[in-house]
């Protein structure tokens, strides 16, 4: 059967991989390169890179990186932010990325979604949650590469499921931004409430902080992969710390390289 | 030593013509029939859906050229798909090397479409079982496992993960995106004569 996969997420602004807390006061930790380069080699089974400068001014920023990516590794990787048309997509799937993941631009187009899925396979079309859970109900936020723009929406995150599936999305990220940065463990609860409505490959985002992280993820609920950015940015796990304890709790995953 | 790697419509050529350059072979990447002719390895890729690639394919004349090829051919994923007879991707007529069709997963809670991810394929041939590996799949559709299939793999239910018939191979994951064992499965075709 398929594998679990473990997804390092490389916040890109100006160029640089940066990271902040709950999508805050990013900071520079290195080269999309070397560290695209660092995680494929160490077994990364996937990666995404978050486009943060481009998704929330307006403006359409150089992918020019997207190629040089593509030169390094040959596993698959997806990029976001600031995706907002057919062609917007097509240039980034030409330049050698999977898949494109869209956020802000599907809540407020979804027909794009359907757009993307017909021109390119729904297994190019990714759909980005931020979802923050408010006295119980939890809802999709918008435009959240920056704290001056991010804000809630009125749409559940179950709706929204439901709604991206019809039209044609081929893989769902889900975003705790209670969890996010607080590296105290994934959304299990979250996870568990949208697995029951949703038919697509879903990957938990948000809060990994340590390998029982990992393992609690994998072990209750049923998401296909899990993302993380700090706790391998840090230094703190390597890709292969994170495999052999998975592998030593009968967790399915990739033993390869 | 030369490569040509049909452009079937779709975007990113480039993750595949990438593989073939870290292998120092030189590629080119075309829709001419002559080029793809003379080429002595001839590479389907799979991007986009097979509606999609067999328009495209019969736009340029190709469909008839294809499937009259004499040198080693390898289709990747839809690449693969549009050499059965037919694709219930969007009811599609496909080529017919392989006298079977493609079928779409059924989904559920428990066998998420596509399957997207890292699954294990293992090959009947015993030569073959040093490729047995992880590699890296993107798919919706699928060919069940028949006489042609070299390797097999499991999504719900075994299917074919590598199917062979005379000069032409077909493997459903992506060789370009599947680390070290998908450079050595893309050695394993270019050694093919």
């Amino acid at each position: 059967m398929i594998t679990k996969r473990i997804i390092p997420c490389l916040d890109v602004r100006d160029g640089h991989v940066v990271k902040g807390i709950q999508f805050k006061n990013h900071k520079i930790v290195g080269s999309i390169v070397d560290l695209a380069k660092k995680y494929s080699q160490e077994g990364a089974d996937e990666l995404v890179f978050y486009d943060i400068t481009a998704s929330t001014d307006g403006s359409t920023v150089s992918k020019e990186w997207v190629s040089r990516i593509s030169d390094v590794i040959n596993i698959p990787f997806c990029v976001a932010g600031g995706i907002k048309s057919v062609n917007d997509a097509r240039s980034i799937l030409n330049l050698g990325a999977d898949k494109v993941s869209i956020n802000t631009p599907a809540l407020e187009n979804p027909n794009l979604i359907r757009e993307l899925s017909l021109e390119f396979g729904s297994q190019c079309v990714v759909i980005g949650m931020d979802i923050k859970t408010i006295d119980g109900k939890s809802f999709l936020f918008a435009k959240t590469g920056n704290e001056l723009t991010a804000h809630s929406t009125e749409i559940l995150a179950l709706d929204w499921i439901r709604k991206v599936q019809k039209l044609g999305a081929g893989e769902v990220v889900i975003n705790s931004m209670n969890q996010d940065g607080m590296k105290n463990g994934y959304d299990i609860s979250l996870l568990n409430e949208l697995s029951k409505v949703c038919t697509l490959p879903m990957i938990a985002s948000g809060g990994a902080g340590s390998d029982d992280h990992f393992i609690n993820v994998f072990a209750n609920t049923n998401v296909d992969g899990a993302l993380a950015a700090s706790i391998f940015h840090n230094n703190e796990y390597s890709i292969q710390d994170i495999k052999t304890s998975l592998q030593s709790n009968k967790i399915n995953i990739r033993t390869s390289l | 030593m030369s490569v040509a790697i049909v452009d079937c419509g779709g975007a990113n050529l480039r993750s595949v013509a990438t593989s073939i350059e870290r292998l120092q072979i030189p590629y080119l990447i075309t829709d001419n029939s002559d080029e793809i002719i003379k080429a002595q390895y001839v590479i389907l890729p799979g991007v986009g859906s097979a509606q999609n690639v067999m328009k495209h394919l019969e736009s340029k004349n190709l469909n008839n050229v294809i499937t009259q090829l004499k040198q080693p051919v390898l289709g990747i994923c839809i690449g693969m798909q549009i050499l059965f007879n037919y694709s219930a991707e969007g009811n599609t007529k496909c080529l017919g090397i392989f006298d079977e069709n493609i079928d779409p997963f059924s989904e559920s809670n428990l066998l998420k479409v596509p399957q997207m991810g890292w699954n294990k394929v293992e090959f009947s041939d015993a030569k073959l079982k040093k490729l047995n590996d992880y590699y890296y799949f993107a798919n919706s559709f699928y060919a069940k496992t028949f006489n042609s299939t070299k390797a097999m793999s499991e999504y719900g239910i075994a299917f074919s993960s590598v199917v062979q018939k005379d000069n032409f191979l077909g493997c459903q994951f992506h060789p370009e995106k599947s680390a070290e064992a998908g450079v050595r499965f893309l050695k394993y075709f270019l050694t093919k004569s």
